[in-house]
């Protein structure tokens, strides 16, 4: 338990347990077959469960999931056996937070499949090689955003809350560069 | 996203609608080749590497030759200016993994980018660059890195320190020259820019306590700003803490302060890190655990699943270690056995099985009836294995506990699970007495509906066991019949075995059992029919209401007392002649193969280079080797070859180590040698044993070495004649001799003149344990029970001061030489007081059990009460001349 904090996978599953999004960080799985095998049992695992108002979790092959669903999304976080499970249900809402915001609210798979680039990104910013990058979902989504948004288009393309994220980092930033 | 855009019309007719429907490899790795074009269209580009990125996560695979192509036009996409679209670069750069004669094209580019005003694009080439890189280019790029850990931008600065985290795995060495840096961004006012350092700069200490604990020391004063660095700040003290407890006994536990102070800390991992950290500690105090048991009660009643998941975990771990201490959140406890959230009510229950009450039982299990139909199997082994342990804890409470595990039993369920019920319910049997009538007619109505043939055959044949000795037999005869009639062959083979076994205990029942037994005579399968006429002719034939031979008892219940892997071997090398095949030549010694390899391995590091000869360790070998010596061979059947003693220290001139093997009248010492000189070669090698402090044995044949050349190892032996049957104890000192030639190591010719010259080798000894066959026994209660007590020998002992229970435990063990039976050779931590079970073969082929019972008091003076059972009063005895001298 001396080591750091460490992820072994996100997941962004559909309703009928398909990929839409996924990053493995752990030698666990080293086959896309055994990938399949393992959110296919996360999966059907979890299926029954409400997990729409909060996190839940569960243990899987000796390790913790923490998921959460919304509409047809289902959104997991991977940790060890003994990792802290409040540390991987603090990444699982930084995550689920942040595709909230990039998504604008519409959090299903249609929108998060034509956004699939900010998703991407948006895990990017998250973990890097197990390792937790960031897990504050204005942060996150703030810093995929305002890169994807052409600089050139109007303001009022933005939503509020990215405008708000945008508008919050940079504050941010210019107090901690202070 | 025009592309997107255009097909809205589309979504409402279609339900399944996904821009990447049919999307296709070949097609897409076409599309790539707009990045080749002169005027560069970034949205395409973007939504082309998209669905790269897709295709790539759906675990489609790219060919070398596609994963190149696309990776070397990606290259060009630098040239375009848009944010949004070099982030997308830096991804597929990252997933495509390119090789090292390609990451080339890329470095200057990337390098560029570190260097740029943009602090994303800083941020994202360092982290890119870092993952694709090897050492060399590292090297060239260092300069920036450092710089990059201490800018003011945090988002650069992580970037770098997380990046610094994984290349400590392949460059430590490089990595390490940024302490100071990294020293400087602990630091750092930025919430995850401390915590990125903070675990950098651990990694990179982490070989070196002192620095450890000064960091510790230090941060623990000062203040930490992000939670998760507080996470890993209370890591790294419970490493200080653990490591400094091994010294210093008693007295104030250092930095508990500090976590105790965690426990107040605003953010909840913070307080569940600590509390969890204070749970784990050695020994921990239960004025110590309070508080921390305090704030996990707490998060019980939380409204967040994960929370009371993870507090319930935790109080389950701490129950099992002090049961006491979790008592007080019993109440909170039996609300979350209805929790929605399987797992937790299952820990909860498991937990409120380890500390609850005697009187509380009754109350707890009405719950958990309801609980069971909606759990899966897996949580409800857990249960019932926590339930076997709660009715081994309240014997008396075992008719509410069977009952339970009998009405599971008829549920439906997996194999595993049932297996879990059948064995909880055969260990309460056999550790209750009043549990076993009704156990075992639970079973036998089990085995009336059972589909896995496994669980009939191991119930047969525990009632086999069992059952004969139970009030009245006779009312099992019935079930284990019906086997017969309606099950297949395996489970109607073991039924067989099963009447047979009633039949010789019960007299009043054989004349039934036989026209039982007579009635599988004719059953379609061979091994039924086979087994049947081996019991009616052992049995003794007319079925008349007789008393059973001792003889027949011994072969119906006796077991196995020969491991099944030397039986295999011995079995392979039988060749079919006259004779027939003789069962207790099978070696009875148990091979630890894993321990003899280790010593072999530990005891030759003067074999240079040469491929070392593996010194013969096994019995088998053994025996082949001393019977092919004609002075030997008429010492009759080796019983016992010890492991091999060393006689030098490593690294001398002349390595020596000696096997001793035992025979009923004989001691054979094998002395293995080997010379280490080079430069000499020696002959007439022969070991000088003087015995005059071992007055039983007498020396009666020597078989010296002729020469033993340099790193080639050889044998000398000395054999001994000692009373026959006694364990006559002794020891002897050796004197090893020989003449000594000069050799030239470089031509290898030998100088014809040589010297005679001796060299001094330390003592061997004969002790009681070389006459100890270490020989399990599968079933050590039952055996200690046919072994009877009319040669019991029980005693106490005073063993002294000790360092720890378990030393004292495997001191014995060693000084017995006896198989420990069960597992009972490992002590639990912290007890004080421990139960063992040895089993062995004394010389002369006594079968020897041994029971251990040792306590420690607080001033660690340990005492031990030893019962030995043999089969000879003599045996007994000596076992206890043993252990006084």
């Amino acid at each position: 338990m001396e080591s750091c904090p460490s992820v072994k996978n996100i997941l962004l599953l559909d309703s009928e347990g398909d990929r839409v999004a996924v990053k493995y960080y752990s030698d666990d799985w080293p086959t896309n077959n055994a990938k399949e095998a393992f959110e296919k049992s996360i999966f059907t695992k979890t299926q029954k469960t409400n997990a729409r108002t909060e996190a839940e979790i569960a243990m899987l092959e000796n390790n913790v999931v923490v998921y959460k669903f919304a509409q047809d999304l289902h959104f997991f976080v991977t940790g060890g056996d003994d990792e802290n499970e409040l540390i991987l249900s603090t990444v699982l809402q930084g995550f689920f937070d942040a595709v909230s915001l990039l998504l604008r609210g519409n959090v299903d798979k249609k929108e998060a499949l034509e956004n699939l680039d900010l998703i991407f990104l948006c895990l990017d910013e998250i973990i890097d090689g197990g390792i937790i990058l960031e897990t504050d979902a204005n942060v996150i989504a703030g810093k995929v955003a305002s890169d994807s948004v052409d600089s050139g288009a109007p303001l009022s393309e933005q939503t509020i809350s990215q405008a708000l994220a945008t508008a919050r980092e940079h504050f941010t930033r210019s107090l901690l560069s202070g | 996203m025009a592309q997107f855009v255009k097909k809205d019309d589309d979504r409402d007719e279609e339900a399944e609608y996904s821009p990447f429907l049919g999307i296709e490899k070949g097609a897409v790795l076409q599309e790539a080749r707009v990045f080749n074009d002169p005027q560069l269209d970034s949205r395409r580009c973007s939504q082309v590497i998209t669905k790269l990125l897709y295709l790539l996560n759906q675990g489609e695979t790219f060919t070398k030759v596609e994963a190149t192509e696309v990776f070397f036009s990606v290259t060009k996409l630098f040239q375009a200016k848009d944010i949004g679209l070099r982030r997308m670069v830096y991804l597929i750069i990252k997933e495509l993994s390119p090789s090292s004669d390609e990451v080339i094209i890329v470095t200057s580019s990337l390098m560029k980018d570190m260097n740029s005003k943009t602090d994303v694009y800083r941020a994202n080439a360092i982290r890119v660059l870092c993952r694709i890189t090897d050492g060399t280019l590292l090297t060239q790029i260092e300069r920036y890195l450092k710089q990059a850990i201490v800018d003011k931008n945090p988002v650069v600065a992580s970037a770098a320190l997380v990046s610094g985290i994984h290349l400590l795995q392949t460059n430590p060495e490089i990595v390490k020259r940024w302490s100071n840096e990294v020293q400087e961004a602990v630091q750092s006012r930025a919430a995850l820019v401390q915590f990125h350092a903070l675990a950098l700069l651990h990694q990179i200490r982490q070989n070196d306590r002192l620095a450890v604990s000064k960091l510790v020391t230090s941060l623990t004063r000062g203040t930490v700003r992000s939670p998760l660095a507080q996470c890993l700040l209370i890591r790294y003290t419970s490493q200080v803490i653990r490591e400094s407890s091994m010294n210093n006994q008693g007295g104030e536990r250092p930095f508990y302060d500090f976590l105790e102070g965690c426990l107040r800390h605003k953010a909840e991992m913070v307080i569940f890190e600590a509390a969890r950290a204070i749970t784990e500690l050695n020994n921990v105090t239960s004025r110590e655990l309070t508080p921390a048991i305090t704030v996990l009660q707490l998060f019980l009643s939380s409204s967040k699943p994960v929370l009371r998941f993870a507090a319930v975990r935790t109080l389950n771990k701490v129950a099992m270690s002090h049961p006491m201490a979790v008592t007080n959140c019993n109440i909170d406890m039996e609300s979350l056995i209805s929790d929605q959230n399987r797992s937790i009510a299952t820990l909860a229950i498991t937990t409120l099985l380890k500390t609850g009450n005697e009187s509380g039982v009754d109350r707890l299990m009405k719950q958990i009836t309801n609980f069971m139909s909606d759990i899966a199997d897996e949580f409800k082994i857990v249960v019932v294995d926590a339930i076997r342990s709660l009715c081994l804890k309240f014997p008396l409470k075992y008719r509410t506990l069977m009952n339970f595990l009998s009405n599971i039993l008829r549920e439906e369920g997996g194999f595993e699970y049932k297996k879990a019920i059948v064995d909880s319910i055969v260990i309460l049997i056999r550790d209750i007495p009043d549990a076993k009538e009704s156990g075992l007619l639970h079973l036998c109505e089990f085995i009336e509906d059972c589909e896995f043939t496994y669980l009939s055959t191991q119930i047969l044949h525990f009632l086999g066991v069992e059952g004969p000795k139970a009030s009245d037999p006779s009312k099992y005869i019935r079930y284990i019949y019906n086997r017969v009639i309606l099950e297949n062959a395996t489970v109607r083979a073991s039924a067989v075995s099963t009447l047979a076994k009633f039949g010789a205990v019960v007299d009043s029942l054989k004349p039934r059992i036989f026209v039982l037994l007579r009635r599988c005579l004719y059953d379609n399968d061979d091994e039924v029919r086979d087994r049947a006429t081996l019991y009616l002719n052992t049995l003794g034939g007319d079925g008349s209401v007789v008393e059973t031979d001792k003889e027949v008892k011994e072969f119906l219940f006796g077991s196995l007392d020969i491991p099944l892997v030397n039986l295999e071997t011995s079995l392979k090398n039988y060749e079919p002649s006259e004779e027939p095949f003789d069962i207790s030549s099978v070696p009875r010694e148990v091979k630890s193969v894993p321990l003899a390899e280790k010593k072999s391995a530990g005891k030759k590091p003067t074999a240079l280079g040469a491929p070392a000869a593996t010194p013969i360790s096994t019995v088998d070998t053994y025996e082949k080797l001393l019977s092919s010596i004609p002075e030997f061979s008429s010492f009759g059947q080796l019983f016992k070859s010890s492991a091999p003693v060393e006689l030098t220290e490593a690294e001398t001139e002349y390595a020596v180590n000696v096997v001793k093997h035992i025979f009923d009248k004989h001691v054979v010492f094998q002395y293995n040698c080997t010379n280490t000189i080079p430069e000499q070669l020696l002959e007439n090698v022969a070991v000088v044993v003087d015995a005059s402090e071992a007055e039983e044995f007498a020396e009666v044949a020597t078989k010296p070495l002729k020469a033993l050349p340099y790193d080639t190892p050889g044998q000398t032996f000395v054999a001994f004649e000692k009373p026959e049957g006694t364990p006559a104890v002794g020891r002897f000192s050796n004197v090893l001799k020989f003449f000594v030639k000069e050799v030239d190591p470089s031509t290898g010719e030998v100088e014809e003149d040589g010297v005679e010259d001796e060299y001094q080798l330390e003592d061997s000894e004969i002790v009681a344990a070389d006459y100890m066959l270490k020989v399990g026994v599968s079933n050590f209660r039952n055996a200690w029970e046919s072994l009877g007590p009319d040669f019991e020998r029980v005693d106490e002992y005073g063993l002294g001061p000790r360092e720890s229970l378990s030393d004292a435990v495997s001191a014995v063990i060693t000084l017995l030489g006896m198989q420990p039976c069960e597992g009972t050779e490992v002590v639990a931590g912290n007890s004080r007081s421990h139960s063992c079970l040895l089993s062995g073969v004394y010389i002369g082929n006594v079968k020897v059990l041994v029971r251990l019972s040792f306590g420690v008091d607080s001033s660690k003076e340990v005492a031990m009460k030893l019962a030995v059972r043999s089969e000879d009063e003599s045996v007994s005895d000596a076992i206890h001349d043993i252990v006084a001298n």
